[in-house]
């Protein structure tokens, strides 16, 4: 459970990128958080392991403060996958680069091959066990940086724009594991400015806007409030657009998606 | 870091702010070399005080003394050190013997801030322009410009390098001597890598916008010399004289003598 | 008249066991405004390299076939000379900006050409203008947002004045209104100058209502050539992977399990929202 309690923060340049931020996030929630760059998600989101120490307010994970815990120890807990995969990249194998995070965690010998062999083995990555990690292609860099967070299992996973250069179907790949992740009980917290891959994974919705949180709700409701989504420059999802234009037929107004998009056409097209 | 940020450019307008570099560096120029030329405190305080009106008149008074206080370490080093060398000798420190010592820091704090006045007054693309009408080769220019621009950048992503790792249980700060350079791989390594195609990027873009086209490229800005260029070219050579000629045939006091008045 | 023509294009990168592209055709007319996409790895990218000469001068390498870019042979002639007529404008914001002014960022190229500095500052203020960044011109690049980065990249390319522009995944790290702005700016060049326009992009719910030809590539080669509703509408373009439009894609449901029809697949969505609208009101 992570509590964000009334967070500022500014930054030694003196930019104020939290303005009163106020959260819960239960254990296995799928959160999205979402807005503009410069909104403050990024910002929000390093305060979970203690990258960022907020200058007012404070942050729980679980029982502990950020405040007084060191990244390291939260890390343990809150998983970060950061934008680009070659920032973290460095070791000679993706082996060695899997092992890096449970070796500074204290992990040893064969809990620690257990562990980097099942990290491999769930991002389908065996196979470049003994590969440099500079050799693989985009994608499966992003693979590797993934696996080496999800090595040491942790119970929260934080992603910083997962979507960012992937073509449709890398995108649906990365939807399906998500929420597999989901399933097996981890909190997701996803930052991203792509609409239409959180308006496919219904996810609950945070829309942040200037340093503070102008929604919070169920997917379906906070991609389909206009107003909302002005205030935090994102754009309604494709098929809210398409239904935003048919209301005047009675149909309603908080679809995102396009298989209920598609129950709701087929049903009324049956009816006449 | 506060060394260098009395050395990072400010961008304010201000009369200094407008002169040519090359006269500015010019001016610096005589001035180190008539710092050099004095053993006596006397003299080298008043090149030093001759300084403050070009700050106060450039508006970077704060940025200026934070120079020189990150200069203070190095010339209590200079001072130290030449004052231990002096009475190595006899046994306890004269009143010479401190005047001396001051006098070689003085001349290094003379040095830095005079320096340092001319890059808190000269913007990195003035300087570029500088060099090129300096007849620097343009590559030379270009990699100067460039590096000045992706300074920022690069300190950037070292940040986020670091955020990226100590996300994965990385402690900067933990471990003997050794251990603590060896935390420091999993941040070159991709920095470095980083910096590799990010050349390889940018050489691209500049293939792709005519580099090398002709040999004799030509420049959007010019460095023009203006009055007050002029006027501090003579400033310059007026220094220079008159520091020579006080050097050689003015007696010059030292504060021993000065104190036994 | 074509302004870009190949044939039979292949091309692999040195010490590469296979080709990133193979035996590619195509034809470009003046004018168009095309969308290059297909799944990562496809050859979008080589494609768009050897469009100016980067292939093959800058990356060696193997080339065969012919490709010709405004009436140019491609290998016979060098960068600098292609690059008076095709620009190209690269996917990462930051790293085609290399001045510490946008404004001497734009004249980079002209400086390059020998311009004389009397007509350098008309024309890079009219590039300035034309992109809609003139009020930007004495900021520094790392002031600037993403989205401001790129429209001075686009300016520095056609303060040049090439015919032919072409843009590699230009919106990469563009939030969707940025990326907007961008493909505004882009269709402004394209309708009122005239200049061609191929655009690599995977985020066709965006793109796709400025363009009049797509092509789709995968594993190296064309796959799909023409018009938009056709090749976005097709099957395979779905089997593939493209990120289709989400009203091209509610069309296909539609037509396939209720058999709505009509001859202009959609491809926005105002489009598919008309005709269902005219569907549902009978």
């Amino acid at each position: 459970m992570i509590k964000v309690k009334d967070v500022y923060f500014t930054y030694p340049t003196g930019v104020e990128a939290l303005k009163g931020v106020s959260l819960t996030i239960r254990d296995g929630e799928f959160i999205a958080i979402m807005g503009q760059n410069g909104a403050g998600k990024t910002t929000l989101i390093k305060h979970f392991n203690g990258l960022l120490k907020p200058t007012k307010g404070e942050v729980l994970v679980g029982s502990v403060n950020t405040k007084t815990t060191s990244v390291a120890r939260l890390a343990r807990n809150v998983g970060f996958v950061f934008q680009n995969p070659d920032n973290q990249l460095f070791c000679e194998t993706v082996e060695e680069e899997v092992a890096f995070a449970l070796k500074n965690f204290g992990y040893k010998d064969t809990t620690l091959k257990k562990r980097v062999t099942w990290a491999l083995n769930l991002l389908g990555l065996t196979e470049y066990r003994k590969t440099s990690p500079f050799m693989l292609s985009g994608g499966e860099r992003k693979r590797v940086a993934l696996a080496s967070v999800l090595a040491w299992n942790p119970k929260v996973v934080v992603m910083d724009e997962p979507t960012i250069g992937q073509d449709y179907q890398q995108k649906e790949i990365l939807r399906q594991f998500i929420i597999q992740l989901n399933t097996q009980g981890k909190t997701v917290v996803v930052v991203t400015h792509d609409v239409e891959f959180v308006a496919e994974c219904n996810p609950r919705v945070i829309l942040m806007s200037e340093g503070k949180i102008v929604a919070d709700g169920v997917g379906k409701k906070v991609l389909t409030d206009i107003d909302r989504l002005t205030q935090a420059s994102i754009v309604l999802p494709q098929v809210a657009q398409i239904f935003m234009g048919l209301t005047d037929f009675g149909l309603p107004t908080d679809v995102i998606d396009l298989y209920e998009a598609r129950e709701i056409l087929m049903k009324r097209l049956g009816e006449k | 870091m506060s060394v260098f940020d009395g050395l990072k450019f400010r961008r304010v307008t201000s009369p200094i702010h407008m002169l040519d570099p090359r006269i500015k560096f010019l001016y610096v120029c005589s001035i180190f070399v008539v710092a050099i030329l004095f053993w006596e405190l006397l003299p080298l305080i008043i090149l030093f005080l001759m300084q403050i009106p070009f700050v106060l008149l450039a508006r970077v008074q704060k940025e200026w003394v934070r120079s020189l206080r990150g200069a203070a370490f190095l010339a209590v080093i200079i001072f130290s050190t030449n004052l231990f060398f002096r009475f190595m000798y006899t046994g306890y420190p004269t009143l010479q013997d401190i005047e001396y010592a001051s006098a070689m820091t003085l001349r290094f704090v003379v040095l830095v801030e005079s320096f340092s006045v001319f890059f808190l007054t000269t913007s990195p693309d003035h300087l570029g322009l500088a060099l090129e009408q300096s007849h620097v080769p343009y590559e030379f220019c270009f990699a100067f410009t460039t590096a000045v621009r992706f300074v920022p950048v690069l300190a950037d992503e070292a940040q986020t390098i670091m955020d990226a790792q100590k996300a994965r249980g990385l402690e900067l700060e933990k471990g003997n001597f050794l251990k603590r350079i060896r935390n420091y791989i999993p941040i070159l390594i991709p920095l470095i890598i980083s910096a590799i195609r990010r050349s390889l990027e940018l050489a691209e873009a500049m293939e792709s916008r005519a580099w090398g086209a002709i040999e004799k490229r030509t420049n959007l800005y010019v460095l023009k010399m203006r009055k007050a260029d002029y006027l501090l070219i003579l400033a310059s050579i007026l220094i220079l004289i008159i520091g020579v000629y006080i050097r050689y045939y003015v007696p010059t006091p030292s504060f021993s003598d000065l104190l036994k008045l | 008249m074509a302004v870009i023509e190949t044939k039979d294009l292949t091309y692999t990168y040195p010490n590469a066991t296979k080709p990133a592209i193979h035996g590619v055709s195509l034809k470009i007319e003046k004018g168009e405004f095309v969308i290059l996409t297909g799944p990562s790895g496809c050859g979008k990218t080589t494609l768009c390299r050897c469009f100016n000469g980067l292939i093959p001068h800058f990356y060696q390498g193997e080339l065969t076939g012919e490709i010709q870019v405004a009436g140019l042979n491609v290998a016979g002639n060098p960068i600098h000379k292609l690059t008076l007529h095709v620009g190209l404008v690269f996917q990462n914001p930051e790293n085609q900006l290399f001045a510490l002014s946008v404004e001497k960022d734009v004249a980079f190229g002209l400086e390059n050409l020998g311009v004389p500095r009397e007509d350098m500052q008309k024309q890079v203020d009219w590039a300035l203008e034309t992109s809609g960044i003139y009020n930007l011109r004495e900021r520094a690049p790392d002031e600037l947002s993403g989205g401001q980065q790129q429209r001075v990249a686009i300016a520095s390319i056609i303060a040049m004045r090439p015919e032919i522009m072409v843009l590699d995944e230009p919106t990469s790290f563009l939030d969707p209104m940025g990326a907007e702005k961008i493909f505004e700016v882009i269709d402004k060049l394209n309708k009122s100058l005239g200049i061609t326009v191929i655009l690599v992009e995977h985020r066709l719910d965006l793109a796709a209502r400025y363009a009049n030809h797509v092509i789709v590539m995968d594993k190296g080669k064309i796959i799909l050539d023409g018009e938009p509703r056709t090749v976005l509408g097709s099957q395979k373009a779905r089997l593939l992977g493209v990120g289709i439009p989400k009203a091209t894609r509610l069309y296909q449901i539609l037509e396939e399990e209720n058999g709505l029809k009509t001859d202009n697949v959609p491809v926005t969505s105002e489009e598919i929202v008309k005709l269902l609208r005219e569907v549902l009101k009978t």
